[in-house]
């Protein structure tokens, strides 16, 4: 009760009354003290680019003399919206969505469901599977690519001593093809944190509902059914928002795997796209306009989360 | 009975196999950069590749050394994330407490908007965070990397920290207010040392975040002498004659501090990522 007081600067009969005056000066000033270099940093770098990128996707941008940039309305977003490479993009991210998402949860779940146990070596096990997470796109990127590559690759050497294929297969070199290893990429670099998250999700389900369950002679799939799986889909719903919106930020290893491989616009995705029309064909008004409609996509998105999140998990 | 400690038994057999079968996978692209980093270059592209090498050299490991002006980039990696942690943990915190522990007109609406920050797509900014720098004249500059870095890190640090300044007893800082502190011994001299492990964990993911970016400093530095990491080994692969025992020398020794950092902090870093969801 009495921080309550406190901070609302209210004097209770114990209190001495240098307190309020101290919490009641401090109402005025010092908040605001505390507030401001990081409220000017965040109105600097993020509110003014923002602001910033607004105004550009609405004007044919005239980057060397901005004053002379020409208002046009919505054009730059009917471009976009209508650009054949734009549309390539947009599938080939959500193709990398639907591949990456469920490959993370399924595999991070499985993770999770290993090392939710206490044996020797399970602190081990999950530095290791946490290696990828921690290691720079930049780097597990050109590993990738070294592993992909069409002449005398790891992957291909593998595929060949197995019989899977009989030719080295050039996977960096066709638009299709190169999805495998980034999708590949995208899940072998994500599960590590899936797991840790489902990890922390398995250990809230109170235990004595597996107790119980094992008296009643459940079975551990039926455990896993009626038991895990319900009360683990919060933790799922949030990997699920999470990872979507990840997905559609991929960006790094794209940029690096199609300067490589040399695809010009056949596998793009929507950042990608985004940094080539504004850096290399210096049409920042349409760059603008791809990162504010992707912008309204992630906003729907973490919408969808707040609201399934709020529904309440039943431990009946 | 002894049914039963058969199954535990087979049970734990699949748990172990399943797990090294994983770890495997988790690991060999890492060992096969190491040992394509100590392999002389005549063998980077042999056929068959083997994982493991068959001679051993540091000659890759000398010439990014000497030759590709490793030191430097080491260096201004190593200056962009130790200021950028410094500058983070000290303002995200100064946020933290006044959102946390202080009461003032508009507290809502700001911490909406610095929420607000969570949900933008970093790639996004970086078109208007380019003209922006270009107008401060923070281009090719560690500054410019540091301040941004420091402000992309802002709205979720300071997330994370609200809610550990809000544990602290709210008996301390009312004796400390009886002894005549000001807000700011209450913040430096008991919030700051109580909240160790959620410093720790901030500490963790911006070292670990400035560290390995490479999106915004990518545009934002071209000059050779201002280049950090990231973009040095990305540079460093060129179509058709990438020296790939070179780029994983490099990558090697980038790995290394993030490494130090993981195995040293490890217990908070995950508690961290559990009980924030934050990507590491």
């Amino acid at each position: 009760m009495t921080h309550l007081n406190i901070q609302r600067g209210v004097a209770s009969p114990n209190t001495p009354s240098v307190r309020q005056k101290f919490w009641l000066r401090g109402s005025q000033i010092y908040p605001y003290l505390f507030l401001l270099p990081g409220m000017l940093l965040f109105a600097m770098f993020i509110i003014w680019p923002m602001l910033y990128s607004l105004r550009i996707s609405f004007n044919d941008w005239n980057v060397v003399h901005p004053e002379k940039s020409i208002n046009v309305g919505f054009q730059n977003y009917i471009d976009v919206l209508t650009d054949p490479i734009f549309h390539r993009a947009v599938v080939n991210t959500l193709v990398y969505v639907v591949i990456t998402v469920p490959g993370q949860i399924f595999l991070g779940v499985l993770v999770a469901m290993l090392l939710n146990q206490k044996f020797p070596g399970r602190a081990f096990f999950r530095t290791v599977y946490y290696l990828p997470v921690i290691t720079s796109w930049v780097i597990v990127t050109a590993l990738f690519e070294y592993m992909f590559n069409g002449q005398a690759g790891l992957v291909n050497s593998i595929l060949m001593s197995l019989g899977v294929i009989h030719e080295p297969i050039r996977w960096l070199a066709d638009a299709k093809l190169v999805l495998v290893p980034l999708c590949l990429l995208g899940i072998w670099k994500g599960v590590g944190w899936t797991a840790v998250i489902t990890l922390a999700g398995l250990q809230s389900i109170p235990v004595h509902l597996y107790e119980a369950a094992a008296v009643d002679g459940a079975t551990t799939s039926q455990r896993f059914r009626y038991i895990t799986l319900p009360l683990l889909r919060p933790t799922l719903v949030f990997l699920l928002v999470v990872l979507m919106i990840g997905g559609l930020n991929a960006y790094i290893s794209f940029l690096l795997i199609n300067r490589a491989g040399n695809l010009q616009n056949d596998a793009q995705v929507i950042l990608t796209w985004m940094n080539k029309q504004t850096f290399e064909n210096f049409n920042f008004g349409q760059g603008a306009a791809i990162s504010y409609l992707l912008t309204a996509v992630i906003f729907v998105v973490s919408w969808v989360q707040i609201r399934l999140l709020n529904r309440e998990v039943d431990y009946a | 009975m002894n049914a039963l400690g058969r199954q535990k038994t087979i049970g734990m057999i699949i748990r172990y196999g399943l797990l090294i079968f994983g770890m495997g996978i988790v690991l060999v692209p890492f060992i096969y950069m190491v040992s394509t980093s100590l392999k002389p270059q005549a063998y980077t592209f042999e056929n068959p590749p083997q994982l493991f090498p068959r001679e051993i050299t540091l000659i890759h490991y000398n010439e990014v050394v000497a030759k590709a002006n490793l030191p430097v980039y080491f260096a201004n990696s190593l200056i962009v994330a130790v200021a950028t942690t410094a500058g983070t943990v000290l303002i995200s915190s100064m946020l933290a407490y006044a959102f946390a522990l202080m009461q003032f007109r508009g507290k809502q609406a700001l911490f909406s908007l610095l929420l607000l920050g969570m949900m933008i797509p970093p790639v996004m900014l970086i078109v208007p965070q380019f003209l922006v720098a270009k107008e401060l004249k923070l281009l090719n500059s560690l500054l410019g990397l540091i301040v941004v870095y420091i402000t992309m890190s802002l709205s979720m640090q300071t997330f994370l920290l609200r809610g550990v300044f809000a544990g602290v007893p709210r008996d301390l800082l009312d004796a400390a207010l009886i002894d005549g502190g000001s807000q700011w011994t209450l913040f430096w001299r008991i919030v700051l040392p109580l909240s160790h492990p959620g410093l720790a964990a901030v500490v963790i993911f911006t070292f670990l975040y400035s560290w390995d970016e490479f999106p915004w400093a990518n545009v934002a530095v071209k000059e050779t002498s201002q280049r950090t990491l990231p973009v040095a080994i990305a540079l460093f692969q060129r179509p058709d004659l990438t020296q790939w025992g070179q780029v994983f020398a490099m990558s090697i020794i980038a790995l290394i501090p993030v490494l130090l950092v993981y195995i040293f902090f490890q217990r908070h870093f995950v508690a961290g990522v559990a009980t924030t969801g934050l990507k590491g």
